[in-house]
């Protein structure tokens, strides 16, 4: 390692309107090391390294880039510095080629494209160098997550980098493809380059960092060497507290039977089959767990469930109802609720205000409504009543909801969801983009629903959630569910396996997306 | 009707439904160009009109076609300018701002008309076909595809063109780009919103062309509301054309044959059919054409949403 | 930060005063924009006088002073704001719903030779079920004609934007095949249909002017959608169609349902809109029975910022630029197409203000 640091970020600030991304961090990163950026959503960790790529300029700070302080103004000058990134959300043209997406926005704007053999070769020995696997000739639209992934890996080499920043890039893998990933990353290490890796999961951390850096409240808490801490010590620095998630729960009592699924079967909303064929149930007074890496048909079967997706084949029973393939009015009349993985677009309407989103399936039933017209008065009393039983932070009932924080607006629509007293509630993602104090409000939440005889199913990428609620954990891989196991930490090992598609029978599987 | 006949017949629909189409295929393919950069235009139709008034009043002052047709092209690039501002800098909803230059062009075009032109009663020479040697001859053939003007040549030249910029240099491919993936462009380094005026230009410059072709090369005069609805037209051919620029070309050939058809069977005393029916059979077929062909999934993803740079 | 200063204020004004202060204050703002974006129009419009050669300041003295002439003149502003009134407000349901009706030109067409149908082929009934058959004939036929374009978007996916435009085409053609073909009065010299019987006349309000009970349904029902748009179970469910149609078919709203009430809702008020110029003004149909009243209500509506409420005084100051313009033309040989210029700066000037207010709005 080199005496001088490769990267130095000194006293960083960044505020986006009223919110405060960045408040003075520093952090220093060595040559040739794997530097992990651990820290909860909202902590600033994104916006921090979209800085040091360009595309974000910072209000205050220095950014010292092998020993020359620099500004970057776009992310094409962070690129001629061999700074590459690979985002979160992939910055692929879909309706282009591979190589047409390397080779957009590089030289005359106004030349014509007769170099394409040459790029297409260079890709080619780019990808058999690092093992790849990637065509230059292939339509991103046409290639999995997973795929457009390594060809966006493929694409920071193709532009020449020494800094590799990675913004959580297991979120969407398999296990296999993360450890494929986690192997590329030392490649890259032992080619001499320098990779940061932004996750907030303590077990990938752990296995390929050299150094890690916390992040909280938009600074860097601490940066220890891997060797000097453990998976407890990095999520206490995380949260700022310890953490354990240990919640008070009473023993199961499963009674009768609320919802049953046989053999469903659904395609996703570009007719690719998503659920093939997938059988459960839930109990009055328990929570059932979907587990799974994101992208294996959990979002269809939530929204197959809820009637927002046509139904193939098989069978949905609530209450002792057939409500397959009803109306999502219909089926919200039976005591169905539903806590939507993706809150702006299902759950919630930006502009409208609290109020008019706690009413949004009771708009036309009393007490909310009387003949026809709303019933202002019912509707702010019921709002009130909820802000105060939630603890939602906000001006008044009449403030618009796009203006409170992503915390506040999951609240706002649990508390709706549960308010509509149902029988069986469907939570997609409890917890996503929230802070932890409102995580746990909610997760309580959901607790109390449970010894109230309430049948909760549960799908969640995030295994902490589900260990610190779930009765009982489903697996999902492929559109199947793959085995059942209990809320054991012990037999982590297994969920793995079985989330990977491994099954006890046929450990080698077969197929795996890309 | 013998076979002779119905063979001259034949030649004279053919020959009139590219001539037909040409405002069609100009504006259209401008119009490929903005909606693959995700805006969609729905002012085409007073950007033609703007167009068709341009260049009917250069032509008026100097006597020279190709002056016409440079004012016709200018007049709607101007045109496009206002557009672009709104809905790329101020980033205001496009069909709003489409609506209102709507208004603006039929208002401002009928203004001018009657306040210049509308007394001196008179029109201007319009652009003469020019034969083809050998090939204009040709039975039928030459009759229908050799003796156009040059305006009506050059669309052939104009979908070529188009489609090599398009899929052939990186203006055309970051282009492609800007409307499926916007911020994929940002961080390639290149500026979103001047590539959207870029084809908004490109987009309202042929619109004006097409409408300067009504004016120029086809109808010796300006007439209020000349461009009747081909500029809305023109949004429903991208649609069927799949947003490919060859393929806006035959659509809109397909148009000018709805238009010849109508024209050439008003003319014919042996048919019954009121001719309004005729009259209406491009708006028919308009909608037809979009309740048959779904083309969502070739549309491009950002089509008609503002670019927000964080 | 702020919510520290919303306390105190709520400390110092009692809480009735605070929330009078507040509505009207959320008033002056809300007026703001509209007219400042008709002062902009109106300055562009005299600019554009001026660089023509005629005299530029015609445009306040002649178009907007002029026309309060008398009694009548303002009777003839009404007359003229019926239709504009009627279109705008449905075209603020339709709109609030997110759908692009361009089509009321067409619905005002359609509505107008159902008006002159049952308004010529029935004889002998009372005027107090005669007229009032008319104006429902119209409301129906331009809401059914409208429905055309609802129906191919939920069931096809066509762009409203595109098939109401041809729908505005097709109409006009329909009405000149019946005018010149069966529904002509063989009599007349221009073609045009027979006149209405008396009984399906629009009852005047003052016998000796022009203006008819129309204005009067048209503030009624524009007073009715706002209250439909604002208090209604329905009107809430449309609203929420429009603003988030992902979240209004979770929520367990018919989204189609709601596109077909809302076009149909502009539609037939654009229709009885017809049936009203048909009943009320000329008596027989006519080829050019609209001078673009279907495309001017757009501009009431966006003018209006979609509020029914509002679109009462955007139509009526719609109407009174156009009387204004028609005495422009007899005066000043100012051609009246003037009045579209101005119409296509005020919707400009009212995106960008409202842009720029929502700049401001971000630095606070």
């Amino acid at each position: 390692m080199s005496s001088r640091p490769f990267l130095r970020i000194d006293n960083i600030h960044k505020r986006f309107g009223p919110i405060i991304a960045s408040d003075g961090v520093s952090l220093q990163i060595d040559e040739g090391e794997i530097h992990a950026l651990l820290g909860e959503n909202g902590a600033g960790k994104s916006v921090l390294m979209s800085m040091i790529c360009g595309m974000v300029r910072p209000d205050e700070g220095e950014i010292v880039y092998k020993g020359v302080p620099v500004r970057f103004n776009s992310p094409r000058e962070a690129i001629r510095q061999r700074i590459g990134m690979v985002h979160q959300h992939f910055m692929l043209v879909p309706n282009l080629t591979v190589a047409e997406n390397y080779i957009l926005g590089r030289g005359s704007a106004f030349r014509v494209i007769n170099d394409i053999d040459k790029v297409h070769a260079k890709i080619r020995e780019l990808s058999d160098r690092y093992a790849l696997d990637v065509r230059p000739d292939a339509l991103i639209e046409d290639l999995s997550v997973g795929e457009q992934q390594r060809v966006e890996i493929l694409k920071a080499l193709f532009n020449g980098i020494d800094l590799l920043i990675l913004d959580e890039p297991t979120a969407v893998l398999t296990p296999q493809e993360t450890d494929r990933l986690l192997t590329l990353m030392r490649d890259l290490v032992a080619d001499g380059k320098t990779v940061v890796f932004i996750s907030h999961k303590l077990d990938e951390v752990m296995r390929v960092s050299d150094r890690i850096s916390v992040m909280r409240d938009g600074r860097v808490v601490n940066t220890v060497s891997v060797d000097h801490t453990d998976a407890r010590g990095l999520a206490r620095m995380m949260v700022g507290r310890d953490v354990g998630m240990e919640l008070v729960r009473s023993a199961a009592a499963p009674g009768r039977l609320v919802l049953s699924v046989e053999n469903l079967i659904c395609r996703s909303e570009t007719g690719l089959p998503a659920v093939r064929g997938i059988s459960l149930g839930v109990h009055a007074g328990e929570i059932v767990g979907v587990a799974g890496v994101s992208g294996n048909g959990q979002s269809e079967l939530a929204l197959a469930l809820s009637g927002l997706l046509p139904v193939d084949s098989g069978r949905v029973v609530l209450n002792g109802k057939d409500i397959t393939g009803l109306a999502p009015a219909r089926i919200n009349a039976h005591g169905f609720s539903h806590i939507p993985e993706d809150r702006h677009k299902h759950g919630i309407v930006q502009s409208l205000s609290l109020s008019e989103n706690t009413i949004l399936q009771r708009y036309d039933q009393p007490p909310f409504a009387a003949r026809g017209m709303l019933s202002r008065r019912a509707i702010g009393t019921h709002t009130r009543d909820l802000i105060k039983r939630f603890r939602i932070k906000c001006h008044n009932e009449n403030q618009r909801i796009g203006d409170l924080s992503g915390g506040n607006q999951q609240k706002l629509v649990v508390a709706r969801e549960l308010a509509r007293n149902p029988d069986f509630i469907l939570v997609n993602q409890l917890a996503r983009g929230i802070d932890i104090g409102a995580m746990e409000f909610v997760m309580e939440e959901m607790l109390k629903q449970r010894e109230s005889g309430k049948a909760i199913l549960l799908i969640s990428t995030e295994l902490e959630e589900l260990f610190a609620i779930c009765d009982r954990i489903l697996v999902m891989f492929h559109g199947e569910i793959l085995g059942e196991l209990p809320p054991d930490r012990a037999r982590l090992e297994e969920l793995g396996l079985l989330m990977a598609g491994k099954t006890a029978d046929h450990s080698e599987q077969p197929t795996l997306a890309g | 009707m013998d076979d002779m006949m119905f063979f001259t017949f034949l030649a004279a629909l053919m020959g009139a439904a590219w001539r037909l189409a040409t405002p069609l295929i100009f504006a259209s393919i401008g119009a490929v160009f903005s909606e693959r950069a995700g805006v969609l235009n729905i002012g085409l139709e007073g950007t033609m009109l703007v167009g068709a008034f341009c260049g009917f009043a250069a032509a008026f002052a100097t006597g020279s076609i190709p002056l016409g047709l440079l004012a016709g092209v200018g007049g709607g690039m101007l045109f496009g300018l206002v557009f672009a501002f709104f809905t790329i800098t101020i980033k205001a909803d496009q069909i709003v701002v489409g609506a209102a230059l709507n208004l603006l062009g039929m208002g401002l075009t009928a203004f001018l008309f009657r306040t210049y032109y509308v007394s001196t009663g008179k029109g201007i020479e319009i652009a003469q076909p020019v034969h083809i040697p050998w090939l204009s001859d040709l039975p039928f053939l030459g009759e229908a595809f050799f003796r156009q003007n040059l305006i009506v040549y050059s669309t052939i030249l104009t979908a070529i063109l188009a489609t090599l910029v398009l899929y052939r240099t990186a203006f055309g491919l970051t282009l492609r780009a800007v409307g499926e993936h916007p911020k994929a462009v940002d961080v390639a380094g290149r500026n979103v919103a001047t590539y959207r005026y870029a084809a908004v230009m490109v987009g309202t410059g042929l619109a004006g062309l097409g409408g300067a072709f009504l004016t120029l090369g086809h109808s010796n005069q300006f007439v209020e509301g000349i461009t009747s609805g081909r500029g809305f037209i023109a949004l429903a051919v991208v649609v069927f054309a799949r947003w490919s620029p060859i393929g806006a070309f035959f659509v809109s050939l397909l148009f000018g044959l709805f238009y010849a058809l109508q024209l050439m069977l008003q003319a014919q005393a042996s048919v019954v059919v009121p001719y309004q029916v005729l009259q209406a059979l491009p708006y028919i077929m308009t909608i037809i054409t979009l309740v048959f062909v779904r083309g969502k999934g070739a549309a491009p993803s950002k089509l008609g949403q503002p670019y927000e740079m964080r | 930060m702020e919510q520290v200063n919303q306390g105190a204020r709520d400390h110092v004004y009692p809480q009735a005063a605070h929330a009078l202060y507040r509505t009207l204050s959320q008033a002056a703002i809300s007026a703001a924009t509209p007219i400042a974006a008709v002062l902009v129009a109106l300055s562009f419009g005299a600019a554009l006088l001026w660089l023509n050669g005629f005299t530029g300041t015609d445009v306040v003295t002649v178009m907007v002073m002029g026309s309060f002439q008398d009694a009548r003149s303002i009777g003839e502003i009404l007359l003229k704001a019926t239709p504009l009134i009627l279109i705008g407000a449905g075209l603020c349901v339709a709109f609030r719903c997110s759908i692009w009706n361009i089509g009321a030109e067409g619905q005002l067409y359609v509505g107008a030779i159902a008006a002159t149908f049952v308004g010529t082929s029935i004889d002998g009934l009372s005027v107090w079920i005669h007229a009032p058959l008319v104006m429902l004939a119209g409301a129906l036929a331009g809401a059914a004609w409208a429905g055309i374009a609802g129906y191919l978007k939920v069931r096809f996916q066509a762009s409203e934007i595109v098939t109401t435009i041809m729908l505005n085409y097709i109409a006009l053609i329909l009405t000149s095949y019946l005018v010149t073909g069966p529904m002509r009065d063989v009599s007349a010299a221009y073609p045009q249909s027979a006149r209405l019987v008396r009984e399906a006349w629009t009852p005047r309000i003052v016998s000796d002017m022009r203006l008819h009970i129309g204005i009067l349904v048209a503030i009624v029902l524009a007073v009715a959608l706002y209250i439909f748009l604002q208090r209604s179970s329905r009107g809430f469910a449309l609203r929420v169609v429009g603003l988030n149609p992902h979240a209004a078919r979770y929520a367990g709203m018919d989204v189609r349902r709601n596109v077909m009430i809302a076009i149909c809702i502009s539609g037939a008020m654009a229709g009885l809109a017809g049936a009203f110029e048909v009943a009320g003004v000329t008596h027989r149909l006519y080829q050019n029975i609209s001078p673009g009243y279907g495309f001017e209500g757009i501009a009431v509506a966006l003018l209006a910022n979609n509020n029914p409420l509002a679109a009462i005084l955007s139509g009526g100051l719609f109407a009174m630029l156009r009387s204004g313009s028609e005495v422009l033309q007899i005066t000043s040989q100012v051609p009246q197409v003037l009045v579209l210029v101005i119409q296509g700066i005020v919707i400009l000037s009212v995106v960008a203000f409202a842009k720029f207010r929502g700049m401001f709005a971000g630095l606070r």
